[in-house]
């Protein structure tokens, strides 16, 4: 059960940080998953009341702070119209609409979990964090980051860049609600594909793969899907992970290039 | 901490620690149809409204509800009663344990969605499990209900 001694509503990221900086601390999202955990800890920092629930979009990216709920991203009209309502598909299998008011996206994407459909999606578009002491970097490049109890720094917002690429997402889970057994995202801009796949168990990566040189793509998307490693637990084996994701994969591609998908 | 909220429209004051979560505090105050289930954020059975969105009570900690609005059962005991009415005339309620969730995401998507049809529903009230019923006669009751509200305009 998770423990905690002192709570601190911080007045801003200098007060979150300092805080944080000390072993015993840490900042809190939404608690969906820490309330599970075994964690004591002396401080828990609250980020939620300095503005950072909000999605604001401007002319060249969106805006995603980091206490911005799970909901509010599955019904942000202009995150969804612009990539072609992938926020709503990748958020509303998880669980309900009461856990995903709760779940935040800075906890979700901060945590890198291997189960989350957030960080397939956002991998797969020109996606970058905004970290209060380590400034901007890719998610890509963030995401390959160990997740590490040292790691003190803070996830103060999500941006994502309007390039112009249109995308597409998909999952398979072996009951409603549950975790997802695979998760694939794809997005094409010109004649590059971007390609995340998500819960091989592990967490999401992404692979960039041109169009020039394959016949099909059955043989693109078969290509993408042997660039990942794949694991086995008790969702699925790593073999039948590596044929789904071959399948999702080129059903996305022909889904975004308004081919009829085919079945099989 | 002390902390001061409003719980289905009435001030309340609290000392609570820290890692207290909202599920323990409102039953504390009396308000016992908020039920604990799963614990692992899955079953919907402690849903309460905070600000008038459906969120888990055993997923918020108590100190962040300061100076919010807290709504549960108790606090739409009409509402609920007009819903329970049809969920009972089909057999929707059965055992009865998963029933104060389930009528307040029902009433929360009431709120939020204009003329959902089934698909939508059953989307929305995916995250409110029930071990009796089947979820069949649930959704007839919703449909019943929504029919009612809507003339003869539901779509589900």
């Amino acid at each position: 059960m998770f423990r905690a001694e002192d709570y601190v509503k911080v007045d801003s990221l200098a007060e979150a940080y300092e805080l944080c900086q000390k072993r015993s601390s840490l900042v809190v999202g939404g608690m969906v998953w820490l309330k599970m955990t075994n964690v004591t800890k002396r401080t828990i920092v609250d980020l939620s009341g300095l503005g950072l629930d909000q999605i604001e979009e401007t002319g060249e990216e969106f805006r995603i702070g980091c206490m911005s709920t799970l909901r509010q991203i599955e019904t942000h009209q202009g995150l969804n119209q612009y990539f072609g309502g992938i926020f709503r598909e990748c958020t509303r299998h998880i669980v309900g609409v009461q856990m995903r008011n709760c779940a935040t996206v800075g906890g979700s994407i901060y945590s890198r979990f291997g189960f989350s459909d957030i960080l397939t999606c956002m991998m797969a578009l020109d996606t970058y964090v905004e970290l209060y002491h380590g400034g901007i970097m890719p998610l890509s490049e963030f995401a390959k980051r160990p997740v590490r109890r040292d790691d003190k720094d803070i996830l103060v917002r999500v941006i994502i860049k309007k390039d112009g690429r249109k995308a597409a997402y998909t999952t398979q889970r072996n009951s409603s609600t549950d975790f997802p057994l695979l998760a694939c995202c794809v997005s094409r801009r010109g004649g590059n594909w971007y390609v995340a796949v998500g819960a091989r168990p592990s967490k999401a990566q992404v692979v960039t793969i041109t169009d020039d040189g394959y016949d099909s793509l059955a043989q693109l998307a078969r290509e993408a899907a042997d660039s990942f490693t794949y694991g086995t637990n008790t969702r699925g084996s790593s073999r039948y992970r590596r044929q789904l994701a071959s399948v999702y994969i080129r059903r996305l591609m022909e889904r975004l290039t308004g081919r009829s998908v085919t079945i099989g | 901490m002390n902390i001061q909220f409003r719980l289905n429209g009435k001030n309340v004051q609290a000392d609570v620690k820290p890692d207290v979560i909202l599920l323990d505090l409102v039953r504390e105050l009396g308000c016992y149809s908020v039920k604990r289930g799963c614990e692992t954020a899955n079953c919907g059975l402690c849903t309460v409204w905070l600000d008038g969105k459906p969120v888990l009570s055993c997923s918020t900690l108590a100190v962040r509800v300061d100076g919010r609005h807290v709504t549960t059962l108790e606090g739409l005991q009409k509402e609920a009663e007009e819903f329970g009415m049809f969920l009972a005339a089909e057999g929707g309620e059965q055992c009865g344990f998963c029933s104060p969730g389930f009528i307040m995401n029902v009433l929360a998507m009431e709120k939020e969605l204009d003329h959902p049809d089934e698909d939508e529903v059953r989307e929305y009230l995916s995250g409110n499990l029930c071990r009796c019923s089947g979820y069949m006669s649930q959704l007839r009751a919703v449909k019943q209900y929504l029919d009612r509200k809507n003339g003869v305009g539901g779509n589900v």
